[in-house]
């Protein structure tokens, strides 16, 4: 069972993560992206932004930083080998940008029970060199309990 | 800036279908882009110790590529403002045949005032719906 007490417990910020573009170029093809605003640094930048910029799920990889360390808290006590990804959003200020440096911050926004299980909710702020808010990703994660 | 006129929409209105052909390959890719090398997604032996029924796509690359089908749409990846799933069935992966993955986009709701669309996906793999509640949040 996960801690129940660590519910509203905020994890310290991440180390920066540079966003490159050959990483989201990688990441596009991964996700079967054929935008060109993810792999053509020329049409991103004529539609305004300064380089290729990530496809709307990347933010999971700064995302899983912050859940790293949370899984590592013997304090929270989750048994990651039971986990499943239960749902998942992701809400933008701005696109994600090759170049940006970015840290994140997260919070344990709730820790619920279901029978056996764990359900636990992770509220991830991404903000940029800064400061400012890039992203809000909100995970969930269920924690199967002994059956 | 883009080509939609959004007082020409409805709700209901199918905006794209995609299908996608998630390999073994996919997924060995997938892990290596997020960063996410849980064995699940990619050994067989490790997925059925742990009591799946084989391994299964990483529910994020199935989030990742049902999103494309909003994104196509407005032609701007960075005009996708939310985006939100529940991962409510797995898609195993069979090891020569992969698994297809058919995605239906539709117009769910329509904010003309912040020129925002819901669009609201539909990603279903072998007759059965993969995702619940996948609505992507569009600025057009």
């Amino acid at each position: 069972m996960v801690n129940p007490n660590v519910q509203g417990k905020k994890y310290p910020a991440t180390d920066p993560y540079l966003v490159g573009r050959e990483k989201i170029r990688e990441f596009a093809h991964a996700v079967k992206s054929t935008n060109p605003m993810n792999l053509d640094v020329f049409a991103a930048q004529a539609a305004g932004y300064t380089d290729v910029i990530a496809p709307p799920t990347f933010a999971v990889v700064i995302q899983e930083r912050s859940l790293a360390t949370v899984l590592a808290d013997p304090e929270a006590d989750i048994d990651f080998s039971r986990v499943v990804h239960g749902d998942q959003r992701f809400i933008h200020a701005r696109p994600i940008v090759a170049g940006d440096e970015l840290v994140s911050e997260l919070e344990v926004a709730s820790v619920k029970s279901l029978g056996a299980h764990s359900m636990v909710t992770f509220e991830t702020k991404i903000y940029d060199f800064e400061k400012e808010l890039v992203c809000t990703a909100i995970s969930t994660l269920v924690v199967r309990g002994d059956e | 800036m883009t080509h939609i006129n959004i007082a020409s929409l409805e709700v209901g209105q199918e905006i794209g279908k995609t299908e996608f052909l998630l390999t073994r390959d996919s997924l060995v890719r997938y892990a290596g882009a997020s960063g996410d090398f849980n064995q699940i997604h990619y050994r067989d032996d490790v997925a059925a110790a742990v009591g799946l029924p084989g391994v299964l796509a990483h529910g994020m690359l199935t989030m990742g590529a049902a999103v494309q089908v909003a994104v196509d749409w407005v032609g701007n990846a960075g005009a996708v403002v939310d985006y939100q799933v529940r991962f409510t069935k797995p898609v195993v992966v069979d090891p020569v045949d992969g698994a297809v993955l058919v995605v239906t986009g539709k117009v769910g709701e329509i904010d003309a005032e912040n020129k925002i669309v819901r669009v609201d996906l539909e990603a279903v793999f072998a007759d059965t719906k993969v995702l619940g509640k996948a609505q992507a949040r569009v600025q057009l």
